[in-house]
């Protein structure tokens, strides 16, 4: 975690074999992951904020275990960042929103305050799309991130900021939030790891709500191994979110190193499909998900290319109209007086009110706010939100069907490589990007995207992997497996 | 994927009457031209959205989460909550321990 030398690749369980073989201090690591920030962030951009006395006071407290000996996890002393969708006490955050300008939390997200227990050192804040919605970060208020891999491509979002951070070397992991895909995107486009448990493994408790029926908090890590590291430190029942799922989290580890052989693997269709019209996968992307497909069927999967999803390609507008319902009614938060911007001055406080959410709120955040408000009315509930659930039901029942007869599914995670900041500008056009990652958060399933190879211009593509409700430890085996027949994690971008 | 889609003739007729609906039930100020912009895109997202009319859900149940979770009850049990320093401190403008805003009830 040196700026420029190479061992600033450091995965989690090497930092922590270092860090308890005293060869290195968190102090150390931490201030050559703060070095590498400020090196390559005028650039990257992927912070929002940077606590650098935080975390080295943290670091100091997590060298004081390390050399006691009682390093409570993996974690201990290593350097992550924290999505600014999540509250952080006393740290501001701001969900990428003018609405969030100035809020300081009075208390930490659940996953925070675990990762703060696990003696995890935050170096700061990552930006994002406002409020979690968009897929390229150029929807921040702040300002766009850049892709590490080409400065002028977009790194995906909305958790660009943190998979960004993963690809910079400028931390060892990072914490996202994906509701149609906003950890895994960012992860394909930036060639790191990404992953999106089952709903409910997670507690949503102080992650500042989007849509409450499909946020999950997630990692970016830079192995799959990591990534099972990470979610062990996060998950679990929390009385605190009432929709957290009351299994106690296995060991999600527990099955690495068992490999891909006997497993059934389903490519359904439907994730394969092109036509002229430019839908479905760049040809780029196609060769590298084709060849990681003949990858694990020659190590031992068994692949079948017939499996279907008939229902899957309606997962976009299902997830068009969920969202921004759920949406439009999470935000009637965002009113000026609790918390938050607040425009003053109007003849009444309806005024104030209106004002202060036109100023506070940005185009996207707006656009599917009144889109919700709209499904949600009167005369078009039924058309529009009744119908997308009972569509949900289906596309759920169809996943059900396929791991009746599979124990994991295989797809793209992206039709294209990373795309050029402002190249795509109609909304409908950037909801496209998310069309393989959605269909998991739809049926609450668990999925990962890890890198399979490169493409267009040297860009990186994912693979994504989804398995059923609770298998975290299968799908988090197989994504291993798979990352061992490649180098494609090796590879990193050039900065210096 | 090759996406399922129709556009419906409904949509394209989106009106700017609908959208200053829409934004007064959200309490979102807007400007004529801010107005007619979304009138635009949310008629060509609509366009994109109608394709679910066409699927066939007679007797199939809403799916409301991922989860199959129903009826989540917790204790009835007071627990700890955050002192009023630390919940007032982000309030644009307080007075004593309270939010304060322009007069919701004005005296006729």
């Amino acid at each position: 975690m040196t700026a420029n030398a190479p061992e600033g690749w450091l995965t989690i369980a090497e930092a922590a074999a270092r860090l308890r073989g005293g060869e290195v201090t968190s102090t150390e690591l931490t201030s050559a992951a703060l070095e590498r920030i400020r090196a390559t962030d005028e650039r990257v951009r992927a912070f929002v904020t940077v606590t650098e006395e935080g975390a080295l006071e943290a670091a100091a407290a997590a060298d004081d275990l390390l050399r006691a000996g009682d390093a409570p996890s993996a974690l201990t002393g290593v350097p992550i960042a924290l999505k600014d969708v999540l509250m952080t006490e006393g740290v501001r955050t701001t969900a990428g929103s003018r609405m969030l300008d100035d809020l300081t939390p009075p208390y930490d997200a659940t996953s925070v305050a675990r990762l703060r227990a696990a003696g995890a050192v935050s170096v700061g804040k990552t930006n994002m799309d406002e409020f979690a919605m968009g897929s390229s970060t150029e929807h921040s208020a702040w300002f766009p991130t850049a892709n590490p891999w080409d400065l002028e491509r977009v790194p995906g979002g909305s958790s660009g900021g943190s998979a960004a951070a993963v690809a910079a070397g400028q931390c060892v992991a990072s914490l996202g939030s994906d509701t149609g895909g906003s950890i895994r995107q960012p992860a394909a486009f930036c060639g790191v790891v990404g992953m999106k448990p089952t709903y409910g493994r997670v507690s949503r408790y102080g992650l500042i709500a989007f849509a409450s029926s499909l946020d999950q908090i997630g990692p970016f890590t830079r192995t799959v191994e990591d990534a099972a590291l990470l979610l062990q430190a996060i998950a679990g029942p929390d009385p605190l979110d009432s929709t957290c799922s009351d299994e106690p989290a296995p060991d999600f580890g527990a099955q690495l190193g068992e490999g891909l052989d006997g497993l059934r693997i389903a490519a359904p269709r439907q994730f394969f499909e092109r036509n002229d019209e430019g839908q479905g996968m760049d040809e780029g992307v196609a060769a590298a998900v084709e060849g990681a497909l003949d990858l694990l069927a020659g190590a031992g999967a068994a692949l079948d290319r017939g499996a279907s999803l008939p229902s899957v390609g309606y997962s976009l507008p299902v997830y068009y109209v969920l969202a921004p319902s759920e949406c439009s009614a999470n935000l009637a938060r965002y009113d000026g007086v609790k918390y938050g911007y607040a425009a003053r001055g109007g003849a009444s406080m309806w005024e104030d009110m209106e004002a202060t959410r036109q100023h506070g709120f940005g185009a996207e955040v707006k656009r599917r706010i009144l889109l919700g408000a709209y499904a949600l009315s009167a005369g078009y509930y039924d058309a529009y939100y009744l119908q997308a659930q009972k569509v949900r039901t289906i596309i759920r029942r169809e996943f059900d069907a396929v791991f009746e007869q599979a124990d994991l599914i295989v797809a793209p995670t992206t039709p294209t490589v990373a795309f050029r900041q402002g190249e795509i500008t109609d909304p409908y056009q950037m909801y496209l990007n998310d069309i393989y990652t959605i269909p998991a958060n739809i049926a609450g399933l668990p999925a990962i995207s890890l890198p399979c190879g490169f493409a267009e211009a040297g860009m990186p593509v994912g693979l994504q992997l989804i398995a059923n409700r609770n298998q975290e430890a299968l799908l988090l085996r197989a994504a291993q497996a798979f990352e061992q027949l490649g180098d494609w994690s090796g590879r990193h971008p050039q900065l210096d | 994927m090759v996406m399922s889609d129709s556009r419906a003739s409904d949509a394209e007729a989106f009106s700017a009457e609908q959208v200053r609906h829409l934004a007064m039930l959200a309490r979102i100020g807007m400007t004529p031209q801010e107005v007619e912009g979304f009138r635009a895109e949310l008629a060509s997202i609509l366009g994109h959205i109608e394709a679910l009319a066409a699927v066939d859900t007679e007797g199939v149940p809403p799916t409301a989460n991922g989860a199959d979770l129903l009826n989540v009850q917790a204790e009835d049990a007071a627990r700890p909550s955050l002192p009023v320093e630390a919940v007032l401190a982000n309030a644009p403008q307080r007075e004593a321990d309270y939010f304060r805003v322009q007069a919701v009830l004005e005296s006729s």
